[in-house]
């Protein structure tokens, strides 16, 4: 238990250290939302005001960034630097390595929600009720899970060198197409027909449904679908690890 | 008593044959150093001597367990070739992390003075020149106490005076009863250190014996050792 809480300790001074890292991750959902939120001011979509919406679509993005970068390209980094294998020579439990840098990804997502509320709620039109924010919270955090996984598959097939240009090729266009910049109602209809295809869309749709502004499709379908996403990137991670133990370094 | 013993151990990559049904015992208070050219299949050996790969036919047992336990890695303590360090962790603070792994860690002076890196304990990795850098995977690789040490090629990088006090140190930990195996492409290290040395060619052992058998008549181990594969 130690051990892992040490784990957790060190991967946050890590991240901590590293600005050139944290703060785009912190500050680029916040900003974003700033730009976009002041742009579209106070208007009505559906049964919110454009701020209130938008913390749900920024939050969203906001998690699936901390996941994917501070899962997938940390991973890859570390992977390429030899690290991962030096870890894997000492009795260290391999989940550690993992829970340690989820837990990473958790408290970053924790922030920029947090963020995200304070700005809305003081520079935008967000009033919410209590209950409603926790619910919109929990959702987010534990929402970043599923993107964790898909992070950690593409930390271990991306070089250490490509991979956070391979995460912000997948990671910009996937938010844009889900409706996480831009309400997804705004998007032609045959980028709406994809969405429904990509995880963020769902786990927008959730975040949205906390505070009653989903598109109306089934909790259970987004469920269902964030479940299948993780299963699939957990298995394709899964054999990347195993890959890793055959290959020949040098 | 034995550390280590591979038992007809071969690894297949592909096509690519890099151990052909390897034998080797590595022994306690024994210093074996494994010599080789690039491909020989050093580096494959001690992948599976520490559990980080799965040989494809025989075995390999390290104090009587599996390496890729990790019961049996906490007994284990391994300087990989090439490994680098994430720079933003100070010196100490990785120690501390490593030390946690283990069931009966050294105290982070001892492992500190061992290491010779004094002075050094605050200081972050990626501020550190190329020889602290591995003096510190030297430390992450003794803190947690090891029974057998792994060192693949530990001095590549190391002043005259950094590999000689590396070299103390590890004969110290020989002395204590530790069981050492050294890769190296310093044969001068090899003939300094080693109480037996074992040189292989192609994934096979060509041969094996103290650093003054496998000289022979040749005058140092190198000229020896540029023989053995120009004849092979």
């Amino acid at each position: 238990m130690k051990l892992y809480l040490l784990e957790i300790k060190y991967e946050f001074l890590k991240a901590l250290r590293l600005p050139a890292y944290s703060l785009p991750t912190l500050l680029f959902p916040v900003f974003f939302y700033l730009f976009f939120g002041v742009m579209f001011g106070g208007k009505q979509t559906g049964a919110v005001n454009m701020s209130t919406y938008l913390v749900a679509t920024y939050g969203t993005f906001g998690v699936i960034g901390a996941a994917l970068f501070g899962f997938g390209v940390s991973v890859a980094v570390e992977r390429g630097q030899g690290w991962l294998e030096v870890k894997r020579t000492t009795p260290m439990p391999i989940a550690a390595y993992f829970v340690a840098k989820l837990a990473m990804a958790m408290i970053f997502s924790a922030v920029i929600v947090t963020l995200l509320f304070v700005m809305g709620s003081t520079v935008g039109d967000v009033t919410m009720p209590f209950l409603t924010m926790a619910k919109l919270f929990a959702v987010l955090v534990l929402g970043s899970v599923t993107f964790c996984a898909f992070g950690l598959a593409l930390g271990f097939f991306a070089g250490p060198n490509s991979a956070a240009p391979v995460v912000n090729l997948i990671y910009l266009p996937m938010a844009f197409v889900s409706g996480l910049w831009v309400p997804i109602v705004f998007l032609p209809k045959a980028v709406q027909d994809i969405a429904v295809w990509l995880p963020p869309y769902h786990l927008s749709q959730l975040a949205l449904g906390t505070i009653g502004a989903s598109r109306g499709g089934s909790v259970a379908l987004h469920l269902g679908a964030m479940a299948a996403a993780t299963l699939l990137f957990g298995a394709i991670a899964y054999i990347g690890y195993r890959r890793d133990e055959g290959k020949l370094y040098g | 008593m034995i550390a280590a013993r591979f038992s007809s151990v071969t690894k297949s990559y592909g096509m690519v044959e890099a151990l052909k049904g390897l034998d080797l015992t590595i022994r306690q208070g024994e210093l074996l150093a494994l010599l080789g050219a690039n491909g020989a299949g050093k580096t494959s050996a001690v992948r599976i001597l520490l559990g980080l790969a799965k040989p494809t036919s025989g075995d390999v047992r390290v104090f009587g367990g599996d390496p890729r336990d990790a019961r049996t890695r906490t007994r284990i303590g391994a300087v990989l070739q090439s490994a680098r360090v994430p720079e933003t962790l100070r010196v100490q603070e990785h120690i501390h992390l490593f030390s946690s792994y283990y069931p009966n860690p050294m105290p982070l002076d001892e492992v500190i003075a061992a290491a010779g890196l004094q002075g050094l304990e605050r200081r972050k990795f990626g501020e550190l020149s190329g020889g602290q850098q591995k003096r510190v995977l030297f430390a992450l690789a003794i803190c947690g106490n090891p029974d057998l040490l792994v060192l693949d090629e530990p001095t590549v990088g190391l002043d005259v005076e950094a590999r000689r006090a590396m070299w103390k140190q590890v004969r110290a930990m020989v002395g204590r009863g530790k069981a050492v195996l050294l890769t190296t492409h310093y044969l001068a290290e090899a003939e300094a250190l080693a109480d037996r040395v074992v040189v292989m060619h192609h994934g096979n052992v060509v041969a094996e014996g103290t650093p003054a058998e496998i000289r022979g008549d040749a005058a140092t181990l190198e000229d020896a050792f540029v023989e053995m594969l120009e004849a092979s």
